[in-house]
């Protein structure tokens, strides 16, 4: 079979496989919390693969079109919080709910990113890191009593389709987080390679020349941003149902730096990078806590043990040493030279300030 | 009128942690181009250092003399801390921006992790000489002491940042590295020790202001140096980079902002100041273009 | 018979990448020690990103040798340690620091020759407390000369001095490079023909990121020559 089927192959394969995993009734040893068909290994993989979509939303504007925004989370808290407060606070049927969610998150990214594209490169780093405070900050006030504040806000489950509700349809959440996935990923796919996407990609390398070819950058920028942020509100909204409430770690400005962390390790610009990327550190994060407080690190001694329990860290690491050794991220170790491992340095050549005299105009 | 007065003057408290904060990130973002996201991991390095050795030497000495001694060591494990991320993390990266900032993200997502499970998300308190939990009354105002020990904290650290950066050598090449990083080393100067400086002197702050967010917020805990830095990245910005001077204005603008809104309607102060970093953002995209003190 | 002495500078095979663009293609050419070199050729064709090039500001690949020594390698400031002065094309001075911090930044060791700084430019030294970011752009220039000549160097890299001058000042400057001249070595980049004929002893002309002619300063009394390799002047 050539490469080129093999790769064709690669993505409805790997969909099939994962699909039925909750028909499996083995488990993974420690690795996961039990056998595959138990609600509580496919929450656990449900929450992995919305995050899987969600970081390759986060990807589109990132590694793509290179715009490094730190404010993703905004869009994400949206689909969670207001689809939420919808069916709990005005007491609105789901379908009413999703939608009306889907439209503020629309209508949010179109605003504030076509306020955000005003600037550029770490200006425009900082303004989207604000609003998505701003968010945060409304959110905790917690206006009318709608959102919960610092506490929250669960949902009111006889309102929620009920194949949804309830631990024995975990599976089908898992499903729905499968599906979320799949889709962000054809929509995605087909996005780079349509017109627009090739015109991303070219303003990643090089805004300037797009600009010299008579196209006009802001548009397409803001077409992607509010591409990626869309997905990001619909994952929210999954996040809701898979998680069964609003929170507001989803608010947190560590949550947007965590799906940095998860592109960059995956390996941004690329399809499956991000959503290996975030499948793993989604995976890391809630397991590690459980692979912390198992039997072989226990006994390690306490200088490595504190420090191995603790997720963040080892992926705080982990994600360090990957900028240094791994640019390309996880799927550039096969792939030497391709535009993963040059898209870190390629955003990085857009986004240089131009305070330091570094000139690169020819004379 | 003694609202005004408390006010202002808590607000001013406020102000110089933002300071401490924003003088070291300012310097480290107009000379060098990275934006640290690793200067809340000082903070918090600063504020557990302090923590962790006043514990050690519980029932040694008098209770002020500890704290001091504690906040000493404190501010040394911020610095070594920052001049080590600088040699180790950030120098080996030098001119690849993009990855510098992400390596920041890195150590501050460890550091805090570590923190953590060190000693546990709980907050945790220092032992503080009794007059910091005294007020003086001024204007009819009751104002508590600590306010005065971080005002003159911050009014030290502006005074000596701008000595140092007037009179010395490095203070010179700072300024001008500033404006013109390549034109320093056309001029034969090894800017690389200059960033390393920066880097010490902003660790030193960030510890600084980490020992006196345990005063000024009665407790400690891993979280508040990265909700400490969004505020300094508004200052930064607000103040314009690599400015001394733009920064303590700018800290005491945003402080006092933040403080009288509050006051009116809770979270709608940082409400305001977050979004005021975008107005100027939007306004003056330029502010991101480094100048001098 | 003696062999001709080693060229102060040489440049082999110099590529430099901008943005995407492939500026130098390969530039090859030598300074003798000794008098002005002039970098000739039209607007952007490389002349300063050769300069900036030798100083290693912008990344290259190729062969740079000062003095018998190669320097292609080293970092920026290590190569200006061993004798370069730079007088960069928007003389990027210093405009937040004063006149004499400016000067005092470009000191290197104890022998900085500010005597012979204030003999040239005795403005400057009543500006001395001035923020050079308020001086005229004669004065910048001035300084930003200053700043090169400040320490004894064996070569010096000038890119287009007389720029935006008014004429008197061109003049000035002129005679200054020609002094400077005397007892330095320079490599200058510069679009005045007539400065160039009165200062330069060979000259080097670049076009589309290459080599095309090395000479002397008489070759630009060739019209027909100028025309075709500089674009001013008649046709014969």
């Amino acid at each position: 079979m050539s490469r080129r089927v093999a790769r064709l192959l690669l993505a409805p394969a790997v969909l099939v496989v994962l699909a039925l995993l909750p028909e499996l009734g083995f488990g993974l040893g420690s690795v996961l919390p039990g056998p595959l068909s138990s609600p509580g290994t496919l929450q656990l993989l449900a929450l992995s693969l919305l995050f899987a979509g969600v970081a390759l939303s986060y990807d589109l504007l990132f590694g793509y079109t290179g715009l490094l925004s730190f404010g993703h989370a905004l869009y994400f808290a949206t689909g969670v919080y207001v689809a939420n407060i919808a069916v709990t606070d005005w007491h609105w049927g789901f379908a009413e709910a999703c939608l009306v969610a889907g439209a503020a998150g629309l209508l949010l990214a179109v605003v504030v990113g076509s306020i955000s594209l005003r600037t550029s490169g770490i200006a425009f780093a900082m303004v989207t890191l604000a609003f998505a405070q701003a968010g945060a900050i409304v959110i905790q006030k917690n206006p009318h009593s709608w959102t919960g504040g610092e506490q929250g806000l669960g949902y009111d489950y006889t309102r929620i389709p009920g194949a949804f509700v309830g631990v024995v349809n975990t599976r089908n959440l898992y499903w729905l987080a499968l599906g979320y996935a799949a889709a962000v990923y054809l929509v995605v796919g087909w996005a780079v390679r349509s017109s627009p996407g090739h015109v991303w990609q070219a303003i990643r390398e090089n805004e300037r020349r797009v600009e010299v070819l008579g196209l006009r950058t802001r548009g397409y920028k803001l077409l992607s941003f509010v591409l990626g942020s869309f997905l990001a509100t619909v994952g929210g909204i999954v996040y809701l149902l898979v998680v069964g409430g609003s929170d507001m770690s989803v608010t947190a400005p560590d949550f947007t730096l965590a799906m940095l962390v998860m592109v960059v390790l995956g390996g941004s610009g690329t399809l499956w990078g991000p959503l290996l990327g975030g499948f793993l550190y989604t995976y890391a994060n809630q397991r590690l806590v459980a692979v912390g407080g198992s039997h072989a690190v226990q006994s390690l001694p306490g200088f490595l043990r504190t420090p191995l329990s603790q997720p963040l860290f080892v992926l705080g690491v982990l994600f360090i040493l990957v900028v240094f050794f791994l640019p390309g991220g996880i799927v550039g170790i096969g792939a030497r030279g391709r535009s993963g491992a040059h898209g870190l340095s390629r955003v990085g050549s857009s986004l240089r300030a131009r305070v330091h005299g570094g000139a690169e105009d020819p004379a | 009128m003694s609202t005004v007065v408390l006010l202002t003057i808590t607000g001013l408290g406020l102000g110089a942690m933002y300071f401490l904060v924003a003088s070291g990130l300012s310097l480290i973002y107009g000379l060098m181009g990275v934006l640290n996201f690793a200067h809340g991991a000082f903070i918090t390095v600063g504020a557990y250092g302090a923590w962790f050795a006043e514990t050690k030497l519980s029932g040694i000495g008098s209770v002020p003399l500890r704290f001091l001694a504690a906040s000493v060591v404190g501010l040394a494990a911020g610095t070594c801390f920052a001049t080590l991320v600088e040699l180790v993390l950030i120098r080996p990266l030098y001119l690849r921006h993009i990855e510098q900032v992400l390596v920041t993200v890195g150590v501050s997502l460890a550091t805090v992790a570590l923190v953590e499970g060190i000693w546990g998300s709980d907050p945790k308190f220092y032992v503080l000489p009794p007059w910091f939990s005294g007020t003086t009354t001024v204007a009819g105002a009751y104002i508590p002491n600590d306010r005065w020990i971080e005002i003159a904290a911050a009014a030290a650290v502006l005074v000596g940042l701008l000595t140092f950066l007037r009179f010395t050598r490095y203070g010179l090449i700072i300024r001008a590295g500033v404006e013109n990083r390549a034109m320093v080393t056309a001029l034969g100067i090894d800017v690389k020790r200059a960033f390393t400086l920066v880097f010490a002197l902003g660790g030193l702050a960030a510890a600084l202001a980490g020992v006196l967010s345990g005063i000024y917020f009665t407790s400690i805990t891993p979280e508040r140096g990265t909700s400490l830095l969004i505020f300094a990245f508004i200052v930064i910005v607000i103040g314009g980079l690599g400015s001394i001077k733009g920064s303590a204005v700018a800290s005491a603008a945003v402080a006092l902002t933040q403080q009288y809104v509050n006051y009116y309607s809770t979270g709608i102060g940082d409400l305001s100041v977050v979004l005021l970093l975008a107005i100027v953002l939007l306004a003056r995209p330029a502010q991101l273009a480094g100048r001098t003190a | 018979m003696s062999s001709a002495p080693r060229p102060l500078l040489e440049v082999r095979d110099l590529h430099v990448d901008l943005g995407g663009a492939h500026v130098l293609q390969g530039v090859s050419f030598d300074v003798p020690a000794g008098g002005i070199t002039a970098l000739l050729g039209r607007n952007g064709v490389g002349k300063t990103t050769t300069l900036r090039g030798v100083l290693g500001l912008v990344p290259r690949r190729g062969q740079v040798v000062l003095a018998g020594e190669r320097i292609d390698r080293e970092a920026t400031h290590r190569i200006v340690r061993r004798g370069v002065g730079y007088v960069p094309e928007d003389r990027d001075v210093f405009a937040g620091l004063t006149v004499a911090e400016n000067l005092r930044l470009a000191a290197r060791n104890g022998s900085a020759r500010y005597d012979l700084v204030h003999d040239l430019f005795p403005e400057l030294e009543e500006r001395a407390r001035q923020r050079a970011g308020t001086l005229s752009g004669g004065q910048q220039q001035m300084v930003a000369i200053a700043r090169a000549l400040l320490n004894p160097n064996r070569l010096l890299l000038i890119d287009e001095p007389t720029k935006g001058l008014a004429p008197a000042l061109v003049s000035e400057v002129a005679g200054l490079l020609e002094r400077i001249a005397a007892a330095e070595t320079a490599l200058l980049v510069e679009q005045n023909l007539a400065v160039v004929r009165r200062l330069a002893s060979s000259i080097v002309v670049l076009d589309q990121g290459r080599v095309v002619h090395v000479g002397t300063a008489a070759d630009l009394d060739d019209e027909a020559l100028v025309h075709r390799l500089l674009g001013v002047g008649h046709a014969a």
